[in-house]
């Protein structure tokens, strides 16, 4: 297991290669569809959140309002992040990430940005929301609530040695890719 | 009334808090089989510690409370009126309470209103039947695994797939090529062989309402259902496609007739986050007795 902890900065990510098990420690925000739709339509982060040297989490988690406003979070896994494929790139490019946390892989885009841009994908065990909420120490703040949604809120939230898999580094390599190669070769030689 | 509000909303909060036995014994023999110390028994060790949390804790299993299906058998004369809007009650309930996410958005505009109810949400499927039964059966099925359901018009030239078992076992197993680990995987696939693109799906979410080890009573079936799950588990995908041995826990097929001139093979993938719960109620709507 390699300790990852914020900040998150390129040297931390470039020495980071597919397959390594990390714990996150740190800030990240999450942000899912309608974010990444927004953003690449030219929208702007809201005063208070940066992703510079930081990262994003695909994740639309459960929040439950406490009687004195703060949220606690009791539910908050991995969404799929293919669907962010075609923006995920920019958003690495225009707004400094280090790291994205998802689920199920990202594409050839996204590859290539990480490699250029040095940042990491970060695979969640998907599902798995009840181990990855105890991860959530805090909610520290909430982002376009009202505009998005709970599940597509911007929030930030301070996680202690959340753990997942990295599985497309910063050196163009993907594991995503490996297996899909490998996995269709194996299919057709049993059809 | 009121008995059935809490009998469903104690439906809910299960459905969604607890994997089913047949499905817990099954991700704990795919954990026996990976290779020790791999990320893929890594992988499955965290879904083990997430099934004892989510229910010490009452919570959910996976932060996407998914799609709410209700699959309800009624005797002849029930109210399924009442029991529809009962049940939208009951799903408002487990929202406040954090057993479902809020979950439901209008489909042009984004807006969550942050109930879970509206057109189409929840789903009910209402079979009518002489016993004097009324057996509530509900699924939530996540965004995730939703999203890498396929259906298949046969004959499928890019997949050298015709009209025979053995073109219906080639589109299954492009469908899990194609899903790798989008679907939180290791799955369960549910599929209907014929129908039409609508039933075809439909029927292919009833085959999840099957407990994972049981077998299909048709041979022809059955075999096609060992095959599938065989061959998957050799292609090397993984949990979360991450590599690894278990693809698939489970493969369930059924058919419906079609017309001469479709022939549909309709896959549904259902995560491991497998919810699905059902009870029977007695007169009063209380809860008799569970059925997984």
């Amino acid at each position: 297991m390699i300790k990852l902890s914020f900040p998150f900065t390129e040297a931390q990510v470039r020495a980071l290669k597919v397959g390594d098990e990390v714990l996150i420690t740190g800030t990240v925000f999450t942000g899912r569809d309608a974010v990444h739709k927004y953003l690449h339509e030219g929208g702007t982060l809201p005063d208070g959140v940066s992703f510079k040297d930081g990262i994003i989490y695909h994740c639309g988690p459960v929040m439950m309002k406490q009687p004195d406003g703060s949220y606690v979070c009791t539910a908050a896994g991995p969404t799929t992040s293919i669907r962010e494929e075609p923006y995920q790139w920019q958003v690495i490019r225009d707004f400094g990430l280090r790291g994205v946390i998802g689920k199920g892989g990202m594409g050839p885009k996204t590859q290539a940005a990480c490699k250029e841009y040095g940042c990491v994908y970060l695979h969640g065990i998907g599902g798995a929301a009840q181990v990855l909420a105890e991860c959530i120490k805090k909610v520290n703040n909430v982002y376009f609530l009202e505009k998005f949604g709970s599940p597509e809120a911007i929030w930030e939230l301070a996680v202690v040695d959340f753990p997942a898999v990295v599985t497309i580094d910063a050196h163009g390599n993907s594991l995503h890719e490996e297996v899909w190669n490998k996995s269709k070769a194996a299919l057709a030689e049993r059809l | 009334m009121s008995q059935l509000l809490d009998s469903l909303v104690e439906l809910i909060r299960r459905t969604s808090a607890e994997v089913p036995d047949d499905v817990h014994r099954s991700i704990l023999s795919a954990l026996e089989q990976e290779k020790k110390g791999s990320i893929a028994e890594n992988a499955l060790k965290i879904v083990d510690q997430n099934i004892a949390l989510a229910k010490n804790k009452s919570q959910p299993l996976c932060q996407d409370t998914g799609s709410v299906l209700f699959f309800v058998d009624v005797p002849v004369g029930y109210d399924q009126i009442t029991f529809a809007e009962t049940a939208r009650q009951a799903v408002t309930a487990a929202t406040k309470k954090g057993y479902l996410r809020q979950n439901s958005v209008d489909s042009i505009t984004g807006k969550n209103d942050g109930t879970n109810v509206g057109p189409g949400a929840p789903t009910f499927h209402f079979h009518q039947h002489r016993s004097s039964e009324v057996a509530v059966r509900l699924a939530l099925k996540g965004g995730g695994c939703e999203n890498v359901g396929a259906q298949y018009s046969l004959p499928d030239d890019a997949l050298h797939a015709n009209r025979d078992l053995d073109g219906c076992r080639k589109a299954i197993l492009d469908a899990v090529l194609q899903a790798q680990g989008k679907g939180c995987g290791p799955g369960i696939l549910g599929v209907c062989i014929g129908g039409d693109r609508a039933t075809g799906y439909e029927l292919s979410k009833t085959q999840f309402l099957r407990k994972i080890d049981d077998r299909n009573a048709d041979p022809k079936l059955d075999a096609l259902e060992q095959d599938v799950l065989k061959t998957a588990n050799e292609l090397g995908i993984g949990p979360m496609g991450f590599g690894g041995k278990t693809t698939l826990l489970g493969v369930k097929i059924c058919t419906v007739n079609r017309v001469p001139a479709s022939y549909f093979v309709s896959v549904s993938y259902m995560c491991w986050a497998f919810r699905r719960q059902g009870v029977t109620l007695d007169a009063e709507g209380k809860i008799e007795k569970w059925l997984y």
